[in-house]
């Protein structure tokens, strides 16, 4: 009854000398399996890994686990008081839930805390190589691949292992995406990215303005309407604000009672309207700009509060950004104001920046990939990329089922490779579909899936993958 | 696809958990016992928890919402009762051996679709169906039946012990018993079959040949479910944990756990 080790740390000496095309040693570790980070999908990919059988190095550039959620790591994009916008059952893993006692929405560091008890849980932390960054992934024959990882901050020796397979797990809201502004160099007020935003007395008694109506955008105006002595929300266009609670329950389980039945979308979006219209009504009296798309079209904004403040007068909207001057800035309607802080909170954008982009058949270096579940690459069919969703619920159950079914086809190769040929095939054909409604197209909505269109795609591939 | 189930989560309820653990940690994986219908956890800590303990293995007991000293609920469902067991074994330290017990067999079969539990130990299992109800009627009609129309489930001694068992023991135990959700009791009827475990968990199957619940040929059916046969102890009732010889099967099974090669 004890754990085994005859997949334990990769030992250089002891293993068959190969050499990478540098001509430096590489050491084999057969049927083993890389995951590059222990985020939530990283750690996801490790257990379903081991479960079905698999050998599991996991390279991690920070110390601890929880990836994006842990605010010790300086790639983390939390702030203070960061909750999750969708509901307990649709942010857990399916087969670990979080206790009872926690609240319809947790708090980040509660997350924290549940991916350090999954990890413990399924004795997770043995597989992982803490501080250890990976600098270059390269495909060499046989489907294999070669990683070459060295320790975070570029300390020490590079080492290069030889794996099986790879699982891509370094998320996708860590390296900020900064527009471009005419004068914003000139602009003397303090600029930052929502990503370095960490604490309301950022903010207090400052004159804010927050560009961006994401989830973070509209978290950040509701603490500058709190804290600051005035706050501007600059939005791009109109959007739907999602109340956290409908009709007594949490509004993604009402969501999702519809979704069980089926209910097609324009009738979802008509019942939607109308529940808006019964509770804070039309939002352009507010001067807030009338949306352009009907709800659903774009990543849904779970905020109970934002409305709240405009109607109290704490957050003012205006429209986009025309350009910075050194004291003001300019509005897309003429007017100017006068910030003393500008926070963009205008999100993240994927890199896998030890990997060509080839590899994903991104030749122009556009930043996005070309993948078939927004996981499987055409052409290599034993890498992953885990958690690369924008999903309109939790992430976490969908992170979840990729990695088995990437677990699955990696047994299917083994077992029986003709499956796997057909799968490889599928993934060839289908690489660059969709799995939600129309989406205003835009970089923030290239992962964008609905959850239940894309587990029933999960599903099916599953299905084709094991059916008789 | 579990759209019903996240759009409708079960309703948080208290759970008494009774544990017994070893003076040092050896890096065991903790059971966890899930009691019958009408039992709670203390049918565990009678003997078995301390007994696991002293044998190196965390042990855990929890009672089912509405048993024991657990938050009453009268309208529980089968699958409150997996969640309640799903929600403590996500709360031990390490990943968790799913012990049911009669009706609590079926519990764990279906919280093993939804948590990957490092093994399984189905004791005396009750899964329902009509054999089981048939054997039950015929031998204690007057407990059994209003249970078919919502009422409680009565079981008297001669149903759960043998004659080893000392009559005042015995009778204190039956005072003890509570009843399940009438909601729960009918899914014994007319639930549909567990979904498949995940994680390819081990499952062992004991129970005794002379047990007035389950009859012998239920056993060989479940246990060939799992692709295995069931582990016999004659001459014991159907509460293996509270009967005279409480010490065998506990040890079987802690000795099948010594020396399954557990998938993990």
């Amino acid at each position: 009854m004890s754990t085994s080790t005859d997949h334990g740390r990769p030992d250089p000496e002891a293993t068959s000398p190969a050499a990478n095309s540098d001509g430096r040693p590489v050491s084999d570790r057969g049927d083993t399996v890389c995951v590059i980070g222990a985020g939530a999908s990283g750690l996801t990919a490790i257990k379903n890994l081991r479960e079905h059988g698999f050998g599991v190095d996991c390279y991690e550039r920070e110390t601890g686990v929880g990836g994006a959620w842990n605010w010790r790591h300086d790639r983390s994009p939390v702030y203070a008081s960061t909750h999750l916008i969708s509901s307990k059952p649709f942010t857990q893993f399916p087969d670990f839930p979080m206790p009872d006692s926690w609240p319809d929405y947790p708090h980040h560091s509660q997350l924290l805390s549940y991916f350090e008890r999954y990890a413990d849980h399924f004795d997770l932390r043995s597989h992982i190589w803490f501080g250890t960054e990976v600098i270059r992934v390269e495909p060499v024959e046989g489907d294999r691949w070669d990683v070459t990882t060295r320790s975070t901050g570029g300390y020490g020796p590079e080492r290069t292992a030889r794996y099986a397979a790879v699982v891509i797990a370094n998320g996708h809201n860590w390296s900020p995406k900064l527009p471009r502004y005419e004068g914003l160099e000139q602009f003397r007020g303090e600029i930052m990215h929502a990503s370095s935003y960490k604490d309301p007395a950022q903010l207090r008694g400052k004159r804010v303005l927050v560009v961006g109506a994401g989830n973070t955008g509209c978290d950040i105006a509701v603490e500058a309407a709190q804290q600051a002595s005035r706050c501007w929300h600059s939005t791009r266009r109109g959007y739907w604000y999602a109340p956290k609670y409908v009709l007594g329950r949490p509004a993604d389980q009402v969501n999702d009672s519809l979704l069980a039945l089926r209910v097609p979308l324009r009738v979802r979006q008509w019942l939607y309207h109308w529940t808006l219209r019964l509770t804070v009504g039309d939002l352009t009296r507010f001067g807030l700009p009338k949306p352009d798309h009907r709800v659903y079209e774009t990543h849904p904004i779970a905020n109970s509060q934002l409305v709240y403040y405009v109607g109290h007068g704490g957050i003012g909207p205006v429209p986009d950004v025309a350009r910075f001057h050194p004291y003001a800035v300019e509005l897309a309607d003429g007017r100017e104001i006068d910030p003393e802080v500008v926070v963009f909170a205008t999100g993240y954008l994927p890199r896998f920046e030890f990997l060509d982009a080839s590899v994903f058949g991104d030749s122009a270096g556009a930043g996005r990939p070309t993948l078939w579940l927004n996981a499987f690459t055409p052409g290599h069919p034993t890498l992953a990329v885990a958690g690369l969703l924008q999903p309109d619920s939790g992430l976490f159950t969908l992170s979840h089922w990729q990695t088995v079914l990437f677990a699955r086809l990696l047994q299917a190769r083994r077992d029986r490779p003709e499956r796997a040929t057909a799968f490889a095939q599928r993934v060839r054909d289908r690489a660059g579909e969709r799995y939600s409604g129309p989406v205003k197209d835009s970089s923030r909505h290239w992962f964008e899936v609905g959850h239940a269109d894309y587990l029933r795609a999960i599903q099916r591939a599953l299905v084709e993958l094991e059916g008789k | 696809m579990r759209g019903r189930e996240w759009s409708r989560p079960v309703r948080p309820a208290r759970r008494e958990v009774l544990s017994a653990v070893p003076e040092l940690e050896e890096g065991r994986p903790p059971l966890l016992f899930v009691p019958g219908f009408g039992h709670g956890a203390w049918a565990f800590a009678e003997h078995w928890l301390g007994h696991v303990a002293s044998r190196g293995f965390p042990a855990y007991a929890v009672s089912l919402r509405g048993h024991g000293g657990s938050e009453p609920a009268p309208e529980a469902t089968l699958r409150a009762y997996a969640h309640d067991v799903v929600q403590v074994a996500a709360s031990l330290p390490r990943q968790a051996v799913l012990v049911g017990h009669g009706a609590g067999a079926l519990v764990v079969a279906h919280a093993l679709a939804r948590y990957p539990a490092r093994g399984a130990v189905l004791v005396a299992p009750v899964f329902g169906g009509w054999g089981v109800l048939g054997a039950a009627l015929r031998r204690n009609p007057a407990g059994t039946l209003p249970a078919v129309f919502g009422g409680p489930l009565r079981l008297n001694r001669g149903q759960l012990f043998s004659r080893e068992l000392p009559d005042e023991e015995a009778r204190r135990y039956v005072g003890r018993l509570g009843r399940a959700g009438r909601r729960a009791q009918w899914a014994l009827l007319g639930e549909p079959e567990a979904e498949p475990a995940v994680g390819a968990p081990p499952v062992l199957v004991l129970g005794s040949p002379d047990d007035r619940v389950v009859p012998a040929s239920t056993l060989t059916r479940v246990a060939r479910r799992y692709g295995s046969a069931p582990l016999l102890f004659p001459g014991m009732g159907h509460d293996l944990m509270l009967d005279a010889r409480w010490a065998e099967p506990i040890d079987a099974i802690l000795d099948w756990l010594e020396k399954e090669p557990v998938a993990h």
